[in-house]
């Protein structure tokens, strides 16, 4: 019996990305439904009645919710190709330590870059850097977060950098300047084919929130 | 010499505090498993060096230390329990998508049952009533979650066995009638039936009845932290 494989989720999303990532990974085929936030569809409202958020993965009728649990379902899952994890539990809880901390902090710190101004913005800049600098310090010399292969971490962040720009534009910084090593290591990321096809396009997404903001 | 060096190459620590039941959670699961562990009391408000030195990055309670290696984040130290100890029981189910479940609803409760109960204790007066109505709604979608998702059997048990998310579920939310004593009356049987039951099913079950931080230090400790918002 073939798999039915079905996404919910919306183009600029990150956490929508890390799954399109993870399913490129692993070469699962599935079907894309792109959701309007803004006017939910009755399926997304059937299938995450709770939250009513995306991304939602729907495998042969059953719904997964929140980014991370769906990579580590589909991980799990398909399980014989490319694993996002290593097989030492010591690694493995690293990993999700992690992937926990870009949740948490990272994705936390990245709002008040782009969403406020003054005083508020200025001090969100300097959080938002300082935890740019506690990863990078974390990838160390090493290729990828995952170690030699791309893994669970490196999906749980990547996807961020579709966003760089609107951090960088709104807040007025250089990522580059200030941890040229993360930047080196998007530019690996994006060497994988299956990268480059799930990411968002980082204009685009500038676009899209100009847009959103009214701003032209 | 040997078989000391041999002791503390197994040697498995824990950094807690009597009052966290966050931090209770990893000496469950490890007891349950049958693993000896040596348990270090933290101040908080005086963090020692070995804390800040295995956990730097977030500075907190609990860190489980194996052979010399820091674990930091409760949940996350309960999958590494499960799968370096791998002996039964079990705390997380085998299938893919049960697991998905458990960890979606452990999360839950992490990022929204027990922030609802700081909120209610850190409220007064018409505040304090519309958090602990709004605490009675996310513990609602909690039970008819669970119970969907796990039907036909109690969700925070395996058998007769606590599971991954009793472990979970049972922080805070046992120490209820210390919360209540202080004043913040958070759990209702009314509002929150099945939640109720859940509750006082943990708070029986043998492993977490002796884990429980003792009741009249638990209150003072409580009325103290809620004096802090009047």
């Amino acid at each position: 019996m073939a798999d039915e494989v079905i996404l919910l989720d919306s183009w600029a999303s990150m956490f929508g990305m890390r799954v399109r990532v993870a399913l490129a990974e692993k070469g699962v085929n599935y079907e894309y439904k792109e959701q309007d936030l803004k006017n939910k569809s009755p399926l997304l409202l059937q299938m995450n009645p709770i939250h009513k958020k995306i991304p939602v993965l729907i495998h042969n009728g059953k719904p997964i919710f929140e980014s991370l649990i769906i990579v580590q379902y589909i991980d799990e899952v398909w399980h014989d190709k490319a694993p996002l994890f290593p097989s030492d539990p010591y690694q493995r809880a690293q990993a999700r330590f992690w992937a926990d901390y870009v949740d948490k902090k990272f994705n936390v710190s990245t709002r008040k870059v782009w969403t406020t101004k003054g005083e508020e913005q200025e001090a969100g800049k300097k959080e938002f850097i300082e935890v740019l600098k506690v990863l990078e310090g974390e990838l160390g010399d090493k290729p990828y977060f995952g170690g030699q292969s791309f893994g669970f971490v490196d999906v749980s962040l990547i996807t961020f950098s579709s966003w760089f720009r609107v951090y960088e534009t709104f807040g007025n910084l250089s990522i580059e300047k200030e941890c040229p090593k993360l930047i080196a290591w998007v530019k690996r990321c994006k060497e994988k084919e299956s990268l480059s096809k799930s990411l968002a396009d980082e204009n685009k997404v500038l676009e899209l929130v100009r847009k959103n903001l009214g701003m032209e | 010499m040997e078989k000391k060096e041999e002791n503390q190459r197994e040697e498995v620590l824990v950094f807690g505090t009597w009052a966290n039941s966050i931090s209770g959670r990893v000496e469950i699961a490890l007891k349950l498993k049958g693993i000896p562990y040596e348990y270090v009391e933290e101040d908080l408000s005086n963090k020692s060096e070995l804390l800040l030195r295995y956990n730097p990055v977030h500075k907190k309670v609990p860190v489980l230390v194996h052979k010399g290696k820091p674990i930091a984040e409760s949940l996350v130290i309960l999958e590494y329990i499960d799968e370096n100890w791998p002996n039964s029981p079990k705390l997380l189910p085998q299938d893919p998508y049960q697991r998905a479940k458990v960890r979606f609803w452990a999360n839950y409760y992490d990022q929204k049952i027990i922030p609802g109960i700081y909120t209610i204790g850190q409220s007064q007066g018409k505040e304090r009533d519309e958090a602990i109505e709004e605490w009675s709604e996310l513990v609602r979608v909690l039970e008819e979650g669970i119970e969907k998702d796990f039907p036909g059997k109690l969700a925070l048990f395996e058998g007769d066995n606590i599971s991954f998310l009793g472990i979970v579920v049972s922080s805070y939310a046992c120490c209820y009638p210390a919360f209540h004593e202080a004043g913040s009356v958070f759990l209702s049987w009314e509002k929150n039936p099945l939640f109720w039951s859940w509750v006082n099913a943990l708070r029986d079950y043998p492993l977490i009845k002796e884990k429980l931080p003792p009741h009249h230090r638990l209150v003072e400790s409580l009325k103290a932290y809620q004096s802090r918002f009047s």
